[in-house]
């Protein structure tokens, strides 16, 4: 018996959302008597056993080229060779693009269940239990599993993160890889900026800010407080900003520590997508924007006169 | 070519949420039903514009679900296609749906299976991946832009932070987001001729559940909000970091 952990990396780095992933593996496991492994595909810069300090007693590494794309066929046959190698009763992904794509395949693979969008630990005390997101944001759902193996994938920020001095051993597991289907001929990606996914703060812009010459006051503030950008629909589909900022119902859906909504109204269909983050901010004209009703914190102003002053203190503080 | 477009029904974007019998049902009454947005809006769209590129495409819907899907079946079947097929069953269990979808995929011989991106009320986002996995084909997630040259699909798919182009022979499993295409209304032409397409009721296989669901719940209400004057935005800037320690 143990659990199995899929680390997510990209170019040769462990995503945060892995970490995380890390310590509630470790701490599920250690609630099921037993402990926590991992698996890495790929080529990874990062020390493995540095995973240790998240909970990870074993790390099984294929260290192949090939792997450094991620093809779900391939890789769902090598986390079921190790999951069979290891004899784990629970695998658990983070709930991002690669999770997604992979963990419903394993389901299919081991005929496991599979529970995706996870934001707390499993309850055990009645077989099997997890507490899901539902209906977009707005409700969660207990979730039984009533499988042998089972399959998590987490939300990020869902679980702290905590660390020990401990050290994970590292193996390498022998396997046959096959050959991807799927052949990635071009990859996209804006390097060194947080992915809106991962980000503890979030700064958003609505169509409240008039136009993409204006965007410095989101930017501005982001790049203070190391925040990914995001934005409302109008505003992506306007083409102010591009496509991938764009969070709600329809968009991507984020959960933050701290999401700062400057000139956004707060329609249902963005809430969707905002509404788990844990602090929300909203900065809007007009008293009787919805979005007041969803936040914690709020100024009833112009953005033009309240953010420039927003930024000044946040860059006080910064260098206080 | 035969496409298979895997269509669900959820409640409307705006409907209220809430819950019946000791938390364990959703309060549908009252409430409106519509077609998974990702699943009308991308899936759909986008194999209807294939069908119009290249008229012998063959384009079908499949739902898993009961009687009252029929609506946004034909709802489905005004925006463009040939013909539904419902399965008859009523389940949330994701394994479940899959696999009367990859029983029904496997008797059609589709060439190309779209999927929305997930569902909004259930949010599985697996469906798709699951049915690859069942029918042993390739599956690109999170697609948003979907081109064919020949029996070679080219597909934008999203990953964290940005987008990666990737190319894959036929058949194929994808699941379809914001960018494929652009929301339709139906005409009137398609609503009348969407009476008499043939909407096909078959009974389900015999599949076991891998996860049940046990009950809902609301979140807490927020407390609410609290608020700085205009005038002292630095106040603002004090709380998030000595009340609420998010900066
Ligand atoms: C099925 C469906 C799905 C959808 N999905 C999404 C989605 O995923 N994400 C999404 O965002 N939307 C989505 N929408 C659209 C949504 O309903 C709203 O139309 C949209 O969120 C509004 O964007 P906004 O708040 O930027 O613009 P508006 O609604 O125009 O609001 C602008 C706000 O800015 C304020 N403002 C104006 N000037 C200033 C100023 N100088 N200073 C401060 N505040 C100012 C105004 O008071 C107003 O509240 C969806 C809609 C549908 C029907
Ligand atoms: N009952 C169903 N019948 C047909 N297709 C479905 C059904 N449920 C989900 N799907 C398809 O699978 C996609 C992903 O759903 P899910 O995995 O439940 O989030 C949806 O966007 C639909 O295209």
């Amino acid at each position: 018996m143990s659990v199995l952990l899929f680390v997510d990396q990209s170019e040769g780095h462990i995503k945060k959302s892995s970490f995380e992933a890390a310590c509630y593996a470790s701490k599920v496991a250690a609630l099921m008597g037993t402990t926590a492994e991992a698996i890495v595909l790929g080529q990874v810069a990062d020390d493995l056993t540095a995973l240790g300090k998240y909970g990870i007693k074993k790390v099984h590494t294929i260290k192949n080229d090939a792997l450094n794309q991620v093809d779900a066929q391939v890789f769902t046959k090598l986390i079921a060779d190790v999951a069979k190698a290891v004899n784990a009763n629970l695998v658990i992904f983070s709930n991002n693009f690669n999770g997604k794509a992979i963990a419903p395949r394993l389901s299919v693979r081991l005929k496991a269940g599979l529970v995706s969008g996870a934001v707390a630990l499993p309850d055990l005390s009645n077989g099997f239990t997890v507490k899901k997101n539902v209906f977009s944001g707005n409700a969660f759902a207990y979730v039984s599993i009533t499988t042998d193996i089972k399959i998590i994938s987490l939300n990020s920020n869902s679980y702290s993160i905590s660390t020990t001095e401990a050290v994970a051993e590292v193996s390498e597991f022998a396997a046959t890889i096959d050959v991807a289907k799927v052949q990635v001929t071009a990859t996209d990606k804006v390097i060194g900026e947080i992915p809106l996914s991962e980000a503890e703060i979030v700064v958003s812009g609505g169509r409240g800010l008039k136009g993409p010459e204006n965007w410095a006051l989101v930017t501005d503030l982001a790049k203070l407080l190391g925040a990914a950008t995001a934005c409302s629909r109008p505003v992506a589909d306007s083409d102010w900003r591009p496509h991938h900022e764009h969070v709600g119902q329809t968009g991507l859906a984020i959960a933050p520590n701290l999401y700062i909504a400057i000139g956004i109204s707060g329609a249902i269909q963005h809430l969707a997508g905002v509404n788990r983050s844990k602090v929300i901010v909203v900065i809007n004209k007009d008293p009787e924007a919805p979005f007041f009703k969803a936040a914690d914190y709020g100024i009833v102003g112009d953005a033009f006169e309240v953010m420039p002053k927003i930024i000044e203190a946040v860059k006080k503080l910064k260098q206080a | 070519m035969k496409i298979l477009v895997c269509i669900s029904k959820t409640p409307d974007t705006t409907a209220k949420i809430a819950f019946t019998d000791n938390n364990t049902k959703f309060a549908a009454e009252g409430v409106q039903w519509i077609i998974n947005p990702y699943d009308e809006w991308f899936a759909l769209v986008r194999a209807i514009e294939l069908k119009e590129a290249d008229p012998t495409v063959l384009l079908h819907l499949i739902t898993v679900g009961t009687a009252d899907c029929d609506p946004i079946i034909r709802k489905a079947l005004a925006l463009g296609s040939d013909e539904a097929i419902r399965v008859n069953a009523d389940s949330h269990d994701s394994f479940y749906i899959a696999s009367q979808i990859a029983e029904v995929a496997k008797k059609g011989q589709y060439d190309l299976i779209f999927t929305g991106k997930e569902t909004i009320d259930y949010n599985g986002s697996s469906i798709g991946g699951m049915v690859a996995e069942i029918l042993e084909l390739p599956f690109v997630s999170y697609a948003a832009k979907f081109n064919l040259e020949g029996n070679t699909a080219l597909v934008v798919r999203e990953i964290e932070g940005g987008e990666e182009t990737c190319k894959v022979s036929l058949p194929l499993v994808v699941s379809c987001q914001k960018g494929m295409a652009e929301q339709r209304i139906p005409n009137m032409k398609g609503i009348m001729g969407a009476r008499s397409k043939p909407l096909s009721v078959v009974e389900p296989i015999a599949v076991e559940t891998l996860t049940s669901i046990a009950s809902f719940e609301l979140p807490p209400a927020k407390a609410g909000v609290k608020l700085v004057s205009a005038d002292n935005p630095e106040e603002l800037v004090r709380l998030l970091h000595e009340e609420a320690k998010a900066i």
